[in-house]
């Protein structure tokens, strides 16, 4: 142990600029989700159980049906983005009760105590929902493959699709982190999700389209973020005619960067528990 | 010595009617290790949590090492180190690892960054556990852990919560010997807070004794004797003179579960 590696008041280098930093800041806290991510697979693997049953049995069973207008895909086809949508709202809608728990247990004070901005490590944590999503969208996709559902699955769709994930991913635990911010306890954080999911899910073009819809459901679907990562989704996997994928993005990112805002001002609100 | 690294002046926080810290000044030296020694409820957490830009102030300045704690506080930031009472590092990564985001946080490069953590994993005697969970560590280990994260980026001065609540006589002794090889050694600037009046004795150089909010002597130990009044009185008659009775004004349920809950993590 030498002293003057570890003395105080050396200078590092030229410092760095601040959007760099913000970008490392921003890499540090993804890179700290990834690598949890990779030593634990397991909860990533348990949250592809509710989609894999609703491919396999509510997809079989509907499509047995043909009672709703699906085009000439199948309903199977047709309720593939439903679902993985599904399972990005439903991963993230409760990534609050993860920041809940880093606060309980001290981890967030102490990253909060070093020079990263409040945005960089909202957007970190938003994005962080962002790469759990993605592990949904894979496991899926293959399984779509598995069940030999017809998706378009081109490279530029991939990208898309990806595209789409992350965005929704980012928005919905962006949502989350606010109302974490805001009920501050895991319990009612809990309550509050399960609250939320189900008419998130149902009021969405999930499981069927919006043309089937009474007046008042398609109002609500309308204002219903879930809709539009739906339908972005469906565009690009069953290349439906009528989806618009540049509203889709647009809509999702100017919703994330709302959430994004709102998590900047109440990050002092979820620290002081 | 007679360089001030920390300079409190006036320092005030109110919780609705409360007055959690009121009038509060002092100076730490550098290379000092200065204790803010309290009863629950005195007034020295929310001191720290100022100190740590943790928490905004109703009133007084801090300067840390020259840098004035007003609007970008990410210049104060980048010259203190915290270890906070809860744990601070995540038990599912490794020693490593935990090290190797707090680096990039810190903004530290590439290159300097493997050399730092190297230094810091042989300074805290954990360069042979660095690769395993941090979650399979002794409560004495993580403590370690989380002082060397917290001195990472070569800080001016070292913030400690209650740096050994709830660990074992041993894993108490060996991160004294820690704290003060870091003291020694490196003439590391120290803030600390304890209730634990042979830990402020044998550690720290002056004493400051909070209760109910203010500043009730700060000193030496021997100064704090002689205010006293009694040469020979033991820390504890020090400290039961100065903060009167042991009555807690805040501590309560929540506070109650919250140390037993670190207890049990970090046991």
């Amino acid at each position: 142990m030498s002293s003057e590696a570890v003395a105080p008041h050396a200078e590092w280098g030229k410092p760095r600029h601040p959007a760099v930093l913000f970008l490392v800041h921003v890499a540090a806290i993804l890179e700290m989700e990834a690598r949890k991510l990779r030593k634990d697979p397991t909860e990533l693997l348990m949250r592809g159980v509710q989609p894999a049953l609703w491919l396999l049995v509510f997809g079989q069973a509907f499509s047995r049906f043909r009672v709703l207008p699906t085009g000439s895909v199948s309903y199977k086809a047709f309720l593939t983005p439903g679902i993985l949508a599904q399972s990005i709202t439903f991963i993230s809608i409760f990534y609050g009760i993860a920041i809940i728990w880093e606060r309980d247990m001290g981890l967030l004070q102490k990253v909060a105590t070093t020079p990263i901005r409040k945005s960089a490590l909202a957007l970190g944590k938003m994005l962080s929902a962002s790469i759990r999503s993605l592990g949904q969208a894979v496991i899926i996709l293959v399984l779509a493959l598995i069940l030999q559902i017809h998706l378009h699955l081109g490279a530029l769709s991939i990208l898309g699709v990806l595209l789409m994930v992350i965005l929704g991913g980012a928005f919905f635990s962006g949502l989350s982190m606010v109302i974490a911010a805001i009920v501050r306890t895991r319990e009612r954080m809990m309550g509050i999700g399960q609250l939320i999911t189900m008419p998130l899910f149902f009021s969405s073009n999930a499981l069927y389209p919006m043309s089937v819809m009474p007046g008042w459901l398609k109002v609500i679907a309308t204002i219903n973020p879930m809709s539009y990562l739906v339908d972005g989704l469906r565009g690009l996997l069953i290349a439906t005619p009528d989806t618009h994928f540049g509203l889709d993005v647009l809509v999702l990112v100017v919703a994330g960067l709302l959430m994004l805002a709102l998590n900047t001002v109440l990050y002092p609100r979820i620290l002081a528990g | 010595m007679d360089e001030v690294t920390v300079r409190v002046r006036d320092l005030a926080k109110r919780f609705g009617e409360v007055h959690a810290v009121q009038g509060v000044s002092f100076e730490v030296h550098a290379g000092e290790c200065f204790g803010l020694l309290g009863p629950n409820g005195a007034g020295k957490s929310t001191t720290l949590k100022m100190l740590t830009t943790l928490l905004p102030r109703d009133g007084g300045t801090i300067e840390i090492a020259g840098v004035p704690l007003t609007g970008d506080v990410t210049r104060v930031r980048a010259r203190i180190g915290y270890v906070p009472q809860m744990l601070s590092v995540d038990g599912s990564l490794t020693g490593y690892e935990n090290l190797l985001i707090f680096a990039k946080l810190y903004g530290l490069r590439r290159g300097e960054r493997e050399r730092r953590i190297a230094d810091i994993l042989e300074l805290v005697g954990l360069g042979e556990a660095a690769d395993r969970l941090v979650k399979t560590y002794s409560g004495g280990m993580i403590r370690k852990l989380e002082i060397g994260q917290a001195i990472l980026h070569q800080p001016r001065v070292l913030f400690l919560d209650e740096p050994t609540v709830g660990l074992d006589p041993v894993a108490r002794k060996g991160v004294w010997e820690h704290i003060e090889r870091l003291q020694q050694e490196q003439n590391m600037t120290i803030l600390l807070t304890t209730h634990y009046m042979e830990e402020a004795e044998s550690l720290c150089t002056r004493i400051a004794i909070m209760s109910r909010g203010r500043i009730a002597a700060v000193g030496t130990p021997a100064e704090l004797r002689a205010q006293m009044g009694n040469p020979d009185a033991s820390m504890d008659d020090v400290f039961a003179h100065f903060a009167g009775s042991f009555e807690h004004e805040e501590g309560g349920m929540k506070h109650v579960f919250r140390s037993r809950r670190t207890a049990r993590r970090m046991g």
